[in-house]
């Protein structure tokens, strides 16, 4: 087995065993461990990016994802002064028909996805570097208008925040 | 075997049930939310696997937006959160039942 397939095992390994430990922890139902274990989930998806040669997606993944968005999780976290997660009155009823529903999910995704034929390349060219995104955002026109309005979006949202974290909502 | 696109779309598939399972499972808002976090993490993976077999950028740049996106949302998701909070002094989904007939 070459490198990068190796690597992509323990990658998606880790991937998935952060994802588990993040979501359902045997032992901890603080809310500050699932946030770190999604950190690490974040950072393994990270690697996974850059065996697919997006490069320049891993890093934004790591600076925007476990870094910024990450950060302000913990933080309203840490403001709110969660307690752990008390077990109240278990709904059997909802755990059975919520874990059948997703399992049934997942055999029908994995189904489709080994099931069809996907068009892929055979031996696909290494593209994503910096370069070739930035080209493609700004010189080719066709992303140029949705990258002006997620600018505005972005201010909508700062706008929103501060209305929604005021004292008074009038 | 040779790691192609199925592999890249199983692990973004089960990294997307995880999700739902903790969406489903948990009592938590603010872990409900980070759990729809993953989710939108897995079908980013998804969309970069897709991108990478088919020689063309535009999934990689559907991330990039997607990414910028999730930002906004997120803070304007926790802000609804603490003002939740600041009026019922409870992050448990089983407390926030004001819309319930």
């Amino acid at each position: 087995m070459a490198l990068p397939d190796i690597l992509f095992y323990l990658f998606a390994f880790l991937t998935l065993l952060f994802g588990a430990l993040a979501v359902a922890n045997p032992f901890s139902r603080n809310p500050v461990t699932s946030a770190m274990f999604l950190v690490l989930t974040i950072c393994a998806m990270a690697g996974l990016f850059v065996l697919l040669n997006a490069f320049f997606l891993a890093a934004v993944q790591i600076l925007v994802y476990a870094g910024a968005v990450m950060v302000l999780f913990l933080f309203v976290i840490m403001l709110l002064d969660l307690k752990e997660e008390q077990r109240r009155k278990i709904n059997l009823f909802g755990i059975v028909t919520g874990t059948g529903a997703v399992l049934g999910l997942g055999f029908l995704l994995t189904r489709t996805i080994w099931g069809g034929d996907l068009n892929q390349a055979a031996n696909p060219r290494v593209i994503g570097d910096t370069k070739a995104l930035g080209l493609e955002l700004f010189t080719k026109g066709q992303f140029l208008l949705p990258f002006e309005i997620v600018s505005v979006l972005l201010l909508v949202a700062m706008v929103g925040v501060i209305l929604l974290s005021k004292k008074e909502l009038k | 075997m040779n790691v192609g696109l199925e592999h890249y779309l199983t692990v973004s598939a089960m990294l997307f049930c995880l999700g739902l399972l903790g969406v489903i499972l948990r009592r938590n808002v603010l872990v409900i939310y980070m759990s729809l976090e993953l989710m939108l993490n897995a079908a980013n993976l998804a969309l970069v696997a897709f991108s990478r077999f088919n020689e063309n950028l535009t999934g990689q740049m559907m991330v990039f937006f997607i990414i910028t996106v999730a930002a906004a949302e997120v803070a304007v998701g926790l802000a609804l959160i603490v003002a939740l909070y600041r009026k019922r002094q409870s992050a448990h989904v089983e407390d926030l039942t004001s819309l319930k007939l």
